[in-house]
């Protein structure tokens, strides 16, 4: 019963919690399953994608510590765009016709979106569903870690395993936690 | 758009994405200190790639706060439900106002020779520790009287919450009074709380023993055991069980949360409005309406807006309150 005042907010959090992580929070990785949707139309080698990923958002970073983008979803799709044309050119690997056309997607994007409201009950229907893919152990350990809200040591004793593997499971399920919510985003709500 | 972003970080994105995740989880122990901190901010500076890793992570994480609205939906039973015995399972669970120790905090007069009052005002916390180093850990609008020196170790709940750990000492055994009840400690942790003369005792660790202050009548006294809830009034005394494991939902005010498992709005509403000075008021039929889940007690907002995102109700701001309506 020992709990400390452990609630998540992260190392110095009010250092970091610079406006840029707050525009990335609320502009830019909400869009991840556009932007992921748009890498796997236009780029083949599946085991990259993620790496695209990672040097898009490096990219939009590095403009948005000069300037916000005045429209960031058109911005991180531009930036996509020039990212997969730089590669094409560079190494060759794929016929640059390969590369959508941007305007096409982003008029379909350009759509209007959901009202907030929608978009929090979405964000828990997201958030249930990507609980249910988590490997059984992983989804028993954030459960009670972030549900029921038990200690480590009060987790660990339950399901008779070490605070090191409770661990390994929630960082585990950190990790695959934002790939669903963020990565996996589905464009169906607009058609 | 620089080309030394990319030569720099163009592979690994999975490896510094489970990297991270392993920072935000280490960060939320416990044991983090000084050392890991400055570890965790030297990784930090190592790229740009590092830090967006991290905060896409922390923000995804951010997001499962929500998960715990829906507990109650989960009927599937990702884990069993708490065993409860018995109608008198409350959540005795409070919240308080993370940091506010200090500020409003704690009024410390003189009342008598060398008595002291401890109090914390609405949405306020605060930990003291006596001489033989127990602890008395206040919830939010809780007032003590702590009787120092002399062979008695006497503290008086003169209302509210508060989590008792105690220095066990068979000379001198440590009596809490609340109501007109007396608990008697026999080395252990527990919880009182005191509302209307109606004193409710959670027993967490060890043993204490619970009785009348006016003489002891044997069948309205009890001996408590961990996980053990007892509930007395002027005249009963009601004593019932549950699994330690789940005692942490009582004391989730320490952490600053409120814990609700299927509680109506109404009683959730009661909950926050402990804790805080603008008040959440339950309309028409959605009294009755059940929610659950862990909840800053300092934020009724977020409370609102997670009731009408779930159950789909309304919500109407006031001067001082806020309205939950159908």
């Amino acid at each position: 019963m020992e709990t400390k005042g452990t609630d998540l907010r992260g190392p110095g959090a009010a250092m970091m919690s610079s406006a840029v992580e707050e525009w990335f929070l609320r502009e830019i990785f909400p869009l991840e399953g556009l932007l992921m949707h748009y890498l796997h139309l236009n780029w083949r080698n599946r085991s990259e994608i993620e790496d695209l990923r990672q040097e898009v958002y490096v990219r939009v970073y590095e403009a948005a510590n000069k300037e916000f983008p005045a429209q960031p979803k058109a911005f991180l799709l531009r930036t996509a765009h020039n990212l997969l044309i730089n590669r094409v050119k560079r190494e060759q690997i794929v016929p640059i016709d390969a590369v959508a056309d941007l305007d096409e997607l982003g008029a379909a994007i350009e759509a209007p979106g959901p009202e907030r409201s929608a978009i929090a009950r979405d964000m828990l229907r997201r958030l249930q569903a990507a609980l249910d893919r988590l490997p059984p152990r992983c989804r028993e350990v954030v459960v009670l870690r972030r549900i029921e809200g038990l200690s480590r040591p009060e987790i660990a004793q339950r399901m008779g395993i070490s605070q090191d593997t409770v661990s390994e499971h929630l960082a585990n399920g950190m990790c695959v936690l934002a790939e669903l919510l963020y990565g996996e985003a589905e464009l169906g709500r607009r058609s | 758009m620089s080309g030394a972003a990319e030569d720099r970080a163009i592979t690994g994105a999975k490896a510094i994405a489970q990297t991270a995740a392993s920072w935000l989880e280490r960060s939320d122990r416990p044991d983090w200190n000084e050392a890991d901190q400055r570890a965790f901010d030297a990784w930090l500076e190592e790229s740009p790639a590092h830090r967006l890793a991290y905060w896409r992570v922390k923000g995804a994480w951010g997001h499962t706060d929500r998960l715990a609205a829906l507990r109650p939906r989960m009927g599937g039973g990702l884990t069993p439900p708490p065993r409860r015995t018995g109608v008198l399972f409350r959540v005795a669970a409070g919240g308080i106002a993370a940091v506010v120790i200090g500020a409003v905090a704690s009024g410390m007069f003189l009342s008598g020779s060398r008595d002291k009052v401890y109090s914390t005002g609405l949405g306020v916390r605060e930990t003291i520790t006596l001489p033989d180093g127990s602890q008395i850990e206040l919830n939010t609008d809780t007032a003590v009287r702590v009787a120092e020196g002399g062979l008695h170790r006497h503290v008086t709940l003169l209302r509210g919450e508060a989590y008792f750990q105690i220095r066990h000492n068979a000379a001198h055994p440590f009596i809490v009074l609340a109501g007109n009840q007396r608990v008697v400690d026999l080395g252990t942790k527990f919880l009182v709380r005191e509302d209307a003369g109606r004193v409710e005792v959670t027993l967490v660790e060890g043993r204490a023993r619970i009785e009348p202050v006016e003489a002891a009548v044997p069948s309205r006294s009890a001996t408590l055991a961990p996980g053990d809830v007892a509930v007395a009034s002027a005249r009963s005394l009601k004593v019932t069980s549950k699994p330690v494991a789940s005692l942490s939902d009582e004391l989730g005010w320490r952490r600053g949360v409120l814990v609700f498992r299927r509680t109506t709005l109404a009683e959730a509403a009661a909950q926050f409005n402990r804790y805080n000075a603008h008040k959440l008021v339950i309309e028409d039929g959605a009294a009755g309406l059940q929610i659950g889940g862990i909840f800053q007690a300092n934020n009724p907002e977020l409370f609102a807006r997670v009731a009408q995102d779930v159950l789909g109700l309304k919500i109407t701001h006031r001067s001082g309150e806020t309205a939950i309506s159908h």
